[in-house]
């Protein structure tokens, strides 16, 4: 298993540098179906420094969703994670007991999702709701519950929280309400926060308020997880991003790097068709065809069939995680950067500038 | 039964707020490659849940029975034999005779007609008549939605035993007035239902996109909107027929459905009564064949249930 | 100058919410829309643009106010006097999950405005108008006998759009038709809808609260906010120099995916929009506007003319 090694190898060198407070090995996860095993992840690693924000970024069906998941158990039968390891501040997660592992849940990790509607308990308080998240995992009195709840309901930035403690979820606007499920999760100040998709259902002008507040949480030394297909709040937000396709990270890198010098054809494509959007063109670039049925990946490096540089070599060949310069990796079988097996050279171009 | 958990992981991702990027993760990797068609569909039920594909082989064979009834016994309906009365099961006489001498085989073969077609006819009626204004009332709403639920509701309200004898009592016996009664009685719930499936398909978009092309009322109701209560519909029907067979069996129980010499299952249990202690199978038979019929509706309604419904709730 | 396909004037729109409340969900909207151009009505949700949609499809009756198609009014026509305009007016949704007919075949679903329309003689003309219409959205032929729960999000809207393009209207009202898809399938779309534009005429509302796609693909750009229309103009005009304090927010506020101009923090608006069931008095933006005067909290601001645009706003005189 080179790719395991090599994977370790790097990881292991990171480590040394900077405290990661979840780093996730090779991670495998999949179901069985009626002609074999789907592999929704296949070999997935990744890592969340202390009191910085990753981002994970892919289109609909890429895995990100299944990778958080995993991360907080809820990945139900018949998936299942077939191997890898999720490690929290070193302790490994897949093999723990299912008691311990559930009370790291909500205590040390902690996730917020997309539609904060469908997490809110529609006829309980919000103000009830966040006590509720302390008092399951810490013993401590109604009066200090509340008291912590208030607390952070403030630092969530809830306008008026003495009022809004006793408001039911539905008097509240979308914005509100995520920032209630942001003070839910931070109310017992988990080392991790995971955020799957927390600002799609919000208003623009709401999205830019929740990003830059879950920087602030990011400051206070929560490692967050920030998954999201939009790179516009990716942009604003992260240290570094990992990008995904069909189950793969493809790359990886600090968040200047990505935008700047984006290598793997996938990104390269991603960026390019949100940045054509804005730069007044013609006709929009787009990546050929669509994303592809985990049941029948083809053969050789997964997006290969749509990839304007592909080689005969990458329709054979399945390709590993390499790096490419510190900190940056991609999955690709181009030898260099920008020199496709046996090909001429491509042009660097910076295509995050206006 | 793998493929059943598969869709219930789609449906729990799925049911998270629609993913506004696109299908979740799990239904992409679906083999989506041909049409389902209503034989596919039924091949995926009978993989997926054993029991209801039983169900519906036995229920077809109960219906071969019925048809074969003359070929499948030398006897006939009302053969009577008074030297061989109340006769347990013997060579000559499979399940016995009766206390006319005639073969409860044979009264089973014949009274299974009654009872079968009296739980099929009249539900289907019902379902059609109760979906047609079930869907109306939904639709039009107003006046039509005031008068016709109010009728459904008065029908819904009387004990359905209660009413059942006294249509049956003013009427007389007769294969035709249970026909009718059974239809009246259950054509409201039908109603009710296809009301409300009317009710949360009006506001779909494609409704709403059928409405902007500029179709008619009517061919939204029967395009639109009827096809997409069916699912509904079928399954309801599955539950329903145990239901009428049930109360068949108890109308010519109490002597209000059909007449001596007449065969059916319900009537057979009533005329066995007499007979527990020394003739016990007279009832038991014909109890035993109820009980074969309505599990087998049942179990072949979830069965489609299964196959029908969660497909069409994602939608 | 392109003639005036439709034309709206002062519409309202109020849905009751309770015993004495209503949501005033658009109030006092005026628009035009010419030949052959798009017009791009942008908004944050809840700001009525939906609603204005439906009205201008005559799927919702106005409380009061006009719409005219080619100078003809159109407002109180029953459903069966509108049908002559039907055919020109067509629209593609925002759901491509919700918005095709689960039990209908791609041939069906296409096919309903043409036999709506009574447009072919024969079954056969039929089919081959809706296979020439597949292959303009770029939908493969083997589709035809396929089922909507078969295909991906950027299929099914390829679908919606063949159906919508299927009577040959002359204006398509688009309501946020790729806000559910991922960026580069959305890309499609957008080149799709332009390339239909240029090569058949089509005019287009196009709805939607990505201002990047708005941008793109609109002639003029029309921002709503709490059921009022704030600004108008030609596009580029608007984005690059937008006149209202809510369309320059707006513009600021999308998230750049460009991580060095992440530091920039131009002058936000606080809060949030607030409900449309007792929208502010005066002019509605006014809570949140950091620019607003003694005067925006006491009277409306009116839509007025500035060579091609119109604002409402207090700060223009």
């Amino acid at each position: 298993m080179e790719e395991a090694l090599i994977q370790e190898k790097v990881l292991n060198k990171e480590n040394l540098s900077q405290e990661k407070t979840l780093v996730i090995e090779n991670l495998c996860a999949g179901f069985p179906a009626r002609r074999g095993e789907v592999r929704v992840l296949d070999h997935v690693s990744l890592s969340v420094p202390k009191g910085k924000i990753t981002g994970l970024v892919g289109e609909s069906g890429c895995g990100k969703s299944m990778t958080a998941r995993a991360v907080m158990n809820l990945i139900r039968h018949p998936g299942r994670v077939t191997g890898g390891r999720i490690l929290l501040e070193g302790r490994d997660l897949l093999s723990m007991r299912k008691k311990e592992r559930r009370m790291l849940q909500g205590r040390e990790i902690a996730m917020i999702f997309q539609d904060p509607m469908s997490s809110l308990n529609p006829v309980m308080k919000v103000g009830k709701q966040v006590d509720e998240a302390v008092l399951v995992h810490e013993h401590v009195t109604h009066a200090e519950a509340k008291r912590r709840t208030l607390e952070m309901l403030e630092a969530a930035g809830v306008p008026d929280p003495e009022r809004r403690y006793h408001s039911y979820p539905h008097q509240l606007s979308g914005g509100l309400r995520q920032r209630i499920m942001i003070a839910m999760a931070m109310v017992c100040r988990p080392k991790l926060l995971i955020a799957d998709e927390p600002t799609t259902a919000l208003d623009v002008t709401v999205e830019a308020q929740i990003l830059d507040l879950m920087k602030e949480m990011s400051a206070k030394g929560t490692a967050v997880l920030l998954i999201s297909h939009n790179l516009g709040a990716i942009a604003r937000v992260c240290d570094d991003v990992s990008v995904m396709y069909a189950g793969k990270i493809v790359e990886q890198a600090d968040i200047c790097t990505l935008f700047d010098r984006p290598r793997h054809p996938y990104t390269r494509g991603l960026l390019s068709a949100v940045s054509s959007l804005r730069d007044g063109s013609e006709v929009l670039s787009v990546i050929p065809g669509h994303v592809p049925n985990l049941a029948r990946l083809p053969a050789g490096c997964s997006f290969s069939p749509r990839c304007s540089c592909r080689g005969k070599e990458c329709m054979e060949k399945t390709p590993e995680m390499r790096e490419i310069s510190p900190g940056h990796r991609i999955r690709c079988l181009w030898e260099e950067p920008g020199k496709k097996p046996g090909e001429k050279e491509l042009e660097t171009e910076g295509l995050a500038a206006e | 039964m793998l493929r059943k958990k598969e869709k219930q992981i789609v449906s729990d991702f799925e049911h998270r707020k629609a993913d506004p990027a696109g299908p979740s993760e799990i239904s992409e990797a679906y083999d989506l490659g041909e049409a389902e068609t209503f034989g596919k569909l039924m091949l995926r039920m009978f993989r997926e849940n054993k029991l209801s594909a039983v169900s519906l082989l036995v229920i077809l064979l109960m219906i071969l029975c019925t048809i074969l009834a003359p070929v499948l016994t030398p006897y006939g309906e009302t053969d009577m034999d008074l030297l061989n009365r109340l006769q347990p099961p013997s060579g000559d006489h499979w399940l016995g005779t009766d206390e006319g001498g005639r073969d409860v085989l044979t009264r089973l073969l014949y009274g299974s007609r009654v009872s079968l077609m009296v739980g099929i006819v009249p539900t289907l009626l019902s379902m059609v008549l109760g979906a047609l204004l079930g869907v109306m009332a939904g639709y039009f709403g107003k006046w039509t939605d005031t008068v016709i639920m109010r009728l459904a509701d008065i029908v819904l309200a009387f004990p359905s035993m209660l009413l059942a004898m006294v249509i049956m009592y003013t009427l007389g016996g007769g294969l035709f007035n249970v026909f009718l009664t059974l239809t009246l009685m259950n054509w409201g719930s039908v109603a009710r239902i296809a009301r409300s499936e009317t009710l949360r398909l009006k506001k779909s978009e494609f409704v709403e996109a059928a409405r902007s092309i500029g179709v008619s009322k009517w061919k939204i109701i029967f395009r639109h909107i009827l096809p997409n209560c069916l699912p509904t519909l079928i399954v309801l029907f599955t539950l329903n027929v145990p239901a009428a067979i049930l109360t068949e069996s108890s109308l010519s129980f109490l002597g209000l459905g059909i007449q001596p010499p007449g065969a059916s299952w319900g009537l057979m249990v009533n005329m066995g009564r007499q007979f527990l202690y020394n003739a016990p199978w007279l009832s038991f038979v014909p109890s035993a064949a109820i009980m074969v019929a309505v599990l087998s509706f049942n179990f072949l309604g979830d069965g489609l249930r299964d196959v029908l419904d969660p497909r069409l709730r994602k939608q | 100058m392109s003639e005036v396909l439709m034309e709206a004037r002062n519409l309202v729109k109020d849905f009751p919410a309770g015993r004495h409340r209503a949501v005033h969900a658009v109030s006092d909207v005026s628009l035009e829309l010419q030949e052959g151009k798009t017009l791009g009505l942008v908004g944050e949700s809840g700001c009525g643009k939906s609603t204005l949609g439906r009205m201008l499809m005559h799927l919702i009756p106005p409380d009061s106010g006009e719409i005219l198609i080619r100078g003809t009014p159109v407002t109180g026509l029953s459903d069966a006097d509108f049908m002559k305009y039907r055919r020109m007016l067509q629209m593609v949704f925002q759901d491509p999950y919700a918005s095709l007919n689960p039990r209908m075949s791609v041939r069906s679903l296409i096919a309903e405005p043409l036999e709506t329309y009574r447009l072919h003689e024969s079954r056969q003309e039929t089919t081959r108008h809706v296979l020439e219409l597949m292959s303009t959205v770029g939908l493969p032929e083997e589709f035809l006998h396929r089922y909507p729960h078969q295909f991906s999000g950027g299929q099914r809207q390829r679908i919606a759009i063949a159906r919508a393009l299927a009577p040959d209207p002359d204006l398509i009202i688009c309501d946020e038709p790729v806000s559910a898809l991922d960026v580069s399938v959305q890309n499609q779309i957008l080149n799709l809808l332009k390339s239909l534009q240029q090569s058949r005429g089509l005019a287009f509302l196009f709805i939607s609260h990505d201002l990047s796609v708005v941008r793109f693909i609109s002639d003029r750009t029309a921002v709503m906010y709490l059921g009022k229309i704030c600004e108008t103009g030609p596009t580029e005009d608007v984005f690059r120099e937008p006149l209202h304090p809510y369309t320059r927010f707006l513009t600021a506020s999308v998230p750049m995916p460009d991580p060095h101009r992440r530091q920039e923090r131009p002058k936000m608006a606080a809060g949030e929009m607030p409900s449309p069931i007792s929208p502010p008095a005066g002019c509605r933006f006014h809570p949140r506007c950091p620019y607003a005067m003694p005067e925006c909290s006491r009277t409306e601001p009116e839509l007025r003319r500035c060579g091609e645009r119109q604002v409402a706003c207090h700060l223009e005189k």
